[in-house]
């Protein structure tokens, strides 16, 4: 009986120092890779800063502007101006006909304004 | 263990016997017993200090070994704590108030030499003339050969330069890793910017501060780590900056300015949406101030902020806004206005004779200056003294850019009588645009202070001061949407957004004394729309000259007032501002939508 005992003890310590040898690498391996993905992430933060810089470079106002100018055969973009604002009741809704419904269906709450 | 007992019977019989004490044989078996017991015990608690000791041995030799690692190592962060190291850039980004960039970091290099690395001197300092056309070879040569054994070449690099180094394959030229600050958009805003040099040098890394501006007050705030490069948002719009900007540029070449200034100003909560300053200059590359030259004629001066003009007819509105908010005068009360007044030597005259009186809505629309200054005789020296300290004409103006905090406005000296008069025309008092823009801002938004700000608002700051009446700012609405309708700011008028306006034309002060004939300050302060305020614009012309009559004219009714009106124009849409239809009453429609 104590001979198992003895036997089984010394087989347990092995399958855990084995599971802690196991464990040391895959841990080392992980901070490998968490090295790497930090280089990875600061490179890639740089470029990121990079290209963010250059985008806001590239839409910097006065070369939208000179390219809208440069452009306004195809684009014909001009400086905002008061009387590009609009009405709502100037845009054209499409006309409500009412022989278009067919099949009426229950609707809750009060009845919607349909000409509007 | 067999124990011995302690009176064994043998011996006691045989004692009692031989007539001999028997407690004599138990007492000496007890001592035996005793003196067994007591070594036993003495083993036992040998081998527990034993023990003991070598526990404490160990447990110290562990801590030694441990703190003999740590003091000799170099240390390194913990690795394995899950942490979110965000990689983050020395310092943090400015952004405007809609989100986009106006100021970041990038990164780059710097170039060093370190002579006694070097193989061949004579070809590196050939090739880096060639590549850097300001570097001698001949300098560089004298440097590379000499005792030093570290030169600083470069600050920073473009990475075509790197690589043309990199080429040159000399292993005695270096490169540190450095940030550079960077500024999208050039000269826009760049009196707000301010810009940012290098503190402390390393090889490997500089420190970025900054160096004037927002970049200069905002210092602690853009380095802190604490913040987790979390951006500043200022309350510039880049896009009404950039309108803004064009303008006055125009402007300032078709009149021939030599300066100019504009502040736009939200009239409720102070911030700056657009601050102008020409001439300007580029923060990526900040020149350095010439000594000899005028400080105020350079490049780096801010006229909106720092500048410091007598802003002339401007000031009458708060004259107008003293005499209506004591009950001096209401806006039709008839005012002197017979001139030349004179007071001692000094005669104060109008632009033209505008007849023996005029209501005080006449005054401010027709600017006569003996009117005003009439008025202010009524009012008296403390009373205005108080009200202008009241709307922060005294005080440096509170807006977060460095180098404008101590910008003091110009008092007279002594404020006598003729101080009240001149001051009520705006002569005699010295302040920058941003003073009046603020002022005006805290007269017409309802009466109540503004404090301008630099950085941008979530909503008008809770308690606020009154300066006058919500009925007197209204009035004073009216009165200057008058001077645009049928005053001296007549194109000023934009149609839609009821612009509403005081001009001013102010002599310069000439350097040998007096006020010189043909140089003069206009500017145009402005409210839009005037019925219900949101902005307040601030243009100023230095020395502008309109040149298209038979004479020249220099009245800011010409000069800055255009200008001013192109910029409304420009810039009201940008701000999202519906153009209202001036109403007449005879169309009355409602708008509405489910």
């Amino acid at each position: 009986m104590r001979s198992v005992l003895y036997t089984l003890e010394a087989v347990v310590v092995i399958a855990l120092a084995y599971w802690a040898y196991r464990e040391n690498y895959a841990t080392q391996e992980a901070l490998r890779r968490v090295d790497s993905l930090q280089v990875e992430i600061g490179s890639t933060h740089e470029t990121l800063n990079v290209l963010r810089s250059e985008w806001a470079y590239l839409n910097r106002p006065d070369r939208l502007r000179a390219l809208a100018d440069l452009n306004y055969e195809s684009l014909q973009l001009m400086p905002l101006a008061a009387d590009h604002f609009g009405d709502v009741n100037l845009v054209g809704y499409p006309r409500f006909d009412p022989s278009e419904i067919q099949g009426p269906v229950d609707v809750m709450g009060p009845p919607m304004e349909a000409n509007r | 263990m067999i124990r011995t007992p302690l009176r064994p019977l043998a011996r006691i019989l045989s004692a009692r016997n031989t007539g001999e004490n028997p407690d004599v044989i138990e007492a000496e078996n007890l001592r035996k017993r005793h003196e067994k017991m007591r070594d036993a015990m003495r083993l036992r608690a040998e081998s527990r200090l034993m023990v003991l000791g070598l526990a404490f041995t160990a447990a110290f030799l562990v801590i030694g070994v441990r703190m003999a690692g740590l003091a000799s190592n170099t240390p390194t962060e913990p690795r394995a704590v899950r942490n979110v190291t965000q990689i983050l850039t020395q310092r943090a980004d400015i952004l405007d108030r809609n989100g986009a960039l106006l100021a970041t970091n990038l990164v780059t290099n710097s170039l060093y030499a370190q002579p006694h690395l070097m193989i061949d001197p004579e070809s590196a300092a050939r090739g880096l003339a060639d590549v850097f056309p300001d570097m001698s070879a001949e300098v560089l040569l004298k440097n590379f050969t000499g005792n030093r054994k570290f030169i600083w070449l470069r600050r920073v690099l473009s990475p075509e330069q790197r690589q043309a180094v990199h080429d040159i394959g000399e292993p005695g030229l270096l490169f540190g890793p450095r940030e550079m600050r960077l500024y999208p958009n050039g000269q826009l805003a760049a009196h707000i910017l301010g810009g940012a040099g290098f503190g402390r040098e390393g090889v490997h890394s500089a420190e970025i501060v900054g160096v004037a501006g927002v970049e200069n007050t905002f210092d602690a705030y853009l380095r802190d780590p604490a913040n987790n490069g979390r951006p500043l948002n200022l309350s510039i719009d880049l896009t009404i900056q950039a309108a803004s900007r064009r303008v006055l540029r125009g402007g300032m070449r078709l009149l021939n300015a030599k300066g100019a200034a504009s502040v736009l100003m939200d009239v409720q909560t102070g911030e700056v949406i657009a601050m102008v300053s020409l001439p300007d200059f580029d923060p990526n590359s900040r020149p350095v101030p010439d000594i000899k030259k005028d400080p105020t004629e350079s490049t780096l001066f801010n006229r909106a902020a720092q500048g410091l003009y007598e802003l002339g007819s401007t000031f009458k509105i708060f004259t107008a806004a003293i005499a209506l908010e004591d009950g001096l005068a209401a806006p039709d009360t008839m005012i002197d206005t017979r001139g030349p007044l004179k007071w001692g030597k000094f005669k104060i005259r109008d632009f033209h004779d505008y007849g023996d009186r005029l209501s005080l809505t006449d005054v401010i629309v027709k600017s006569s200056n003996i009117g005003v200054a009439n008025l202010a005789r009524d009012i008296g020296a403390g009373r205005q003294q108080a009200f202008l300290d009241s709307i922060g004409l005294f005080e440096p103006v509170p807006i977060e850019i460095a180098g404008v905090g101590s910008v003091r406005p110009l008092l007279p000296k002594i404020w006598s009588e003729l101080s009240t008069m001149t001051v009520a025309y705006g002569h005699g008092i010295a302040a920058s645009p941003l003073h009046l823009a603020a002022a005006y801002a805290s007269l017409l938004n309802g009466g109540f202070k503004v404090t301008p700000t630099i950085v941008k608002q979530q909503g008008p700051v809770a308690p606020r001061t009154r300066v006058v009446s919500g009925q007197t700012s209204a009035t004073l609405r009216a009165m200057l949407r008058q001077v645009v309708t049928r005053g001296t700011a007549s194109m000023g008028d934009v149609p839609g957004y009821r612009v509403g306006g005081k001009t001013g034309t102010a002599d310069k002060p000439d350097p040998n004394g007096g006020y010189a004939k043909d140089r003069v300050i206009a500017t145009f302060a402005s409210v839009f729309p005037a019925d219900k305020p949101r902005y307040v614009l601030v243009v100023t012309l230095d020395e502008p000259v309109e040149t298209s009559g038979p004479a020249p004219r220099r009245t800011a009714g010409w000069t800055a007032v255009p200008v001013a009106a192109e910029m409304i124009r420009r810039v009201a849409p940008l701000l999202g501002l519906r153009p209202e239809i001036e109403d007449d009453g005879a169309i009355n429609y409602t708008l509405s939508s489910n």
